[in-house]
């Protein structure tokens, strides 16, 4: 039997092949998560290593899912609420606001200048908590324990106010369809103003351990790098698409609330690295801190609530002591909002970035769909191609500062 | 006979109390309070409280108590022995690894003369370098018998990293001999009680700074502490090399690194910080005898206090960082050092 040479060179390729295989091609493949220190927020790499090398890198998200969108679609409007606070468990907040924006755009509620300045408010310092989180947690992984308890000791320095305002530091639910469950307490600017001062503080320390660490920069820069191209094709929002050079932040580009009446600037970075990640969110904290003090400065005084009894419960008083009064609460609460048929995505820029609610009503009182947009899973999409070709320790900075919340990942 | 079997009594008796003294109380006591003072010593750095549970009724004392709850714990616990094919080296490696750091401690010198040393040998610090590089292999076996990908991988970055600076360690060392002329512990650290120009204490780290500070970095490497301790990094392998270890093998693991902490402070204090000798102080008072011991020990739990507040206040490296830092700036600089170290001489000698 004769060869054609091209034939015969594709033979010996393949004996060369096979034998180098044996030797070579020696992979290990391991498990890293769901249940591994890094996997934080539950979630499993398939690693294939050469050596230390990622070879390739399965990602395996739905840990936590919990059926957020079916289960929205059993209660009434204003029962989806509670659930939000659990997408994004560090700055549950955000989603409050997000999804309340999302149900009065569809009705067309135009809310009290009074409580814009307040959602303002409660957005800033969920912003605050997660990007403490995320820089704090990203220390924790590359060694640093005490910048992560820097970190957290400045979390724990707003979660008291986070507090104060809603009663709980988690499971706040503290918005209202037209409006908020109470508005903010006595001497809270104060207090504001301590804990403000206090994470300043700590954001000093933090900085002066980290930002200049030789160790912490080499970890750091030039690791996890995302294209602009990548960014943008995989629908990244928030810090991993500023970290590439877009300016791109729906406070800034596309106001709700009253973000146009403040004056803050949009933090962009250019390498799109870990290191210019972890850039964007120190700079961020500051910007989120001088907005806090404008909000305070610019609050206007006036009612949290629209007027309408139709969109926000009637005040105890009139439910109480007038008819009109009871009626209109009994309707809203068992027949629950009346929100006209259609459809209508809101989208508030969230720690992470875009968190979008698609919501669509057949005018029953219940949501006929609530679809999420959580800013992470769509980095999650891009996370492969930031890992593969890069050294294992190269998974932590990078999943770090991608900042995946498996609340809002898998909801 | 008679006498010979005195001579040779007393030599063991002699040895006996002064590994009592030195090893048992110090070297063990220190390394055991370590295990306490680490955790207290981190709280204050990071605005903790720290432990203080433990009591004894209503002593607390200030979680000192801990040192006592944890080896209850420890020997209370399964000990698990993972699904491997060589339980005898899984428990057999925290023994390699505990055996020579302790040993090391023989030919240091902890005060003046004979008395105060345990082995007086002439080739003392070849003596550290021969065993305490041993201790690699307590934590490659380790990791080999646990029978585990994440160990397997910190056992391999360990084994690279111990050897790599294992070189740059003992060539940073060469200058010192060099200068005292001299592998003799007790010489070494006699010499340095002598004065410079009459003020200046003539101490390793006046002749040698930059070697004090390679010394410093390989040691802690050598360790594998942070920033250098990848093959733990928990963050990535979960617990590395020991993640298998539960119960007393994992407490004598833990316990050995306590004890190489102190181990680098002895030999750095030895080296470069003028061992026993404190300047302008000879004599052989008893109480001088007193005050240069206590020198030596307080110059060692300084460096010990330097190893901790590195290790709270650095990230980890990376390690390919590590082995870049080890072969292409630690080893380089050493050289240099050596050969800038050999020239001077030279010349103070022609001259």
């Amino acid at each position: 039997m004769t060869m054609t040479a091209s034939q015969k060179l594709t033979q010996i390729r393949s004996e060369l092949r096979t034998e180098e295989a044996e030797i070579i091609n020696d992979k290990m493949i391991i498990n890293m998560g769901p249940s591994h220190p890094a996997t934080h927020g539950t979630v499993k790499f398939v690693l294939t290593l050469d050596g230390e090398t990622v070879d390739d890198v399965d990602i395996t998200i739905g840990y936590l899912h919990r059926g957020f969108e079916k289960m929205a679609e059993a209660g009434t409007w204003q029962q989806v609420l509670p659930y939000t606070d659990r997408l994004n468990y560090v700055s549950p907040l955000i989603n409050n606001v997000g999804y309340v924006g999302a149900v009065e755009k569809l009705w067309g509620v135009e809310i009290t200048p009074r409580a814009k300045y307040i959602r303002m408010l409660i957005s800033e310092l969920s912003r605050m908590t997660d990007h403490l989180t995320s820089i704090a947690a990203g220390a924790l992984e590359l060694g640093g324990f005490t910048p992560f308890l820097y970190g957290v000791e400045a979390r724990e320095a707003l979660y008291p106010l986070v507090e104060e305002l809603t009663g709980a530091r988690l499971t706040t639910s503290y918005t209202r369809i037209g409006g908020l469950a109470k508005d903010i307490p006595d001497g809270y600017e104060q207090h504001m103003n301590t804990a403000l001062a206090h994470v300043e503080g700590l954001m000093i320390k933090v900085d002066k351990l980290l930002t200049k660490n030789r160790i912490f920069y080499d970890r750091m820069m030039h690791t996890g790098v995302l294209s602009q191209e990548d960014a943008i094709s995989s629908g990244c929002t928030g810090v991993m698409l500023r970290c590439t050079g877009v300016d791109w932040d729906l406070r800034k580009h596309q106001p709700y609330l009253a973000y146009d009446e403040l004056d803050f600037d949009v933090i962009v970075g250019s390498r799109g690295d870990n290191y210019d990640r972890y850039l964007c969110r120190m700079e961020e904290l500051g910007q989120s801190v001088k907005m806090i003090r404008q909000i305070f400065k610019q609050m206007p005084k006036g009612p949290i609530n629209v007027g309408d009894w139709k969109v926000c419960l009637p005040p105890k008083d009139a439910v109480y002591n007038s008819i009109e009064g009871m009626i209109a609460h009994f309707k809203l609460v068992t027949e629950g909002h009346q929100v006209p048929p259609g459809e209508a995505y809101f989208a508030v820029e969230g720690g992470n970035g875009e968190v979008g609610f698609h919501i669509v009503s057949q005018g029953n009182g219940r949501p006929y769909r609530v679809k999420v947009r959580p800013p992470c899973f769509y980095a999650m999409g891009i996370l492969r191609k930031m890992l593969v070709g890069h050294m294992l320790a190269d998974i932590i900075p990078t999943f770090d500062t991608l900042n995946m919340i498996g609340g809002e990942v898998d909801r | 006979m008679h006498l010979v079997d005195n001579v040779l009594l007393n030599i063991v008796l002699m040895t006996l109390v002064k590994f009592a003294g030195f090893v048992l109380a110090f070297v063990m006591g220190t390394a055991t309070v370590l295990t306490w003072a680490e955790r207290k010593y981190s709280a204050l750095l990071q605005n903790r409280i720290g432990p203080n549970r433990a009591n004894i009724g209503s002593i607390r004392a200030g979680g000192l108590l801990h040192m006592l709850a944890d080896p209850i714990k420890m020997l209370t616990k399964e000990d698990f022995v993972p699904n491997t094919p060589n339980p005898i080296l899984f428990r057999l490696a925290p023994l390699m690894a505990f055996v020579p750091a302790l040993v090391v401690f023989a030919v240091i010198p902890f005060g003046p003369g004979e008395t105060f040393q345990i082995s007086n040998t002439s080739l003392g610090i070849l003596f550290i370098f021969a065993i305490s590089s041993l201790n690699v292999y307590g934590a490659v076996i380790g990791a080999w018998a646990s029978n585990n990908k994440w160990s397997l991988i910190g056992g391999l970055r360990i084994s690279a990293q111990m050897i790599s600076y294992e070189v740059a360690i003992g060539l940073s060392l060469c200058g010192i001999f060099m200068i005292y002329g001299s592998l003799d512990l007790q010489d070494i650290a006699t010499r340095q009680g002598e004065l410079l120009w009459g003020f200046i204490p003539a101490w390793g780290i006046v002749y040698q700074p930059v070697a004090f500070v390679l010394y410093l970095t390989c040691a802690i490497a050598e360790n594998k502490r942070a920033p250098f301790d990848v093959g733990e990094a928990e963050a990535e392998l979960t617990a590395g090399w020991w993640t298998e270890y539960s119960a007393m093998g994992f407490a004598v693991f833990a316990l050995s690194e306590f004890i190489e902490i102190v181990l680098i402070g002895c030999v750095g204090t030895t080296l470069f910080l003028g061992g026993w000798t404190i300047p302008g102080l000879h004599g052989d008072a008893w109480w001088i005898v007193v005050l240069e011991i206590g020198g030596f020990l307080f110059k060692s739990l300084f460096l010990v206090w330097l190893q901790m507040t590195l290790r709270w206040t650095l990230p980890r490296f990376r390690y390919d960082q590590i082995m870049r830092l080890g072969w292409r700036i630690m080893l380089p600089i050493a050289l240099l050092n050596l050969v800038v170290t050999g020239i001077v001489l030279t010349f103070i000698e022609r001259a």
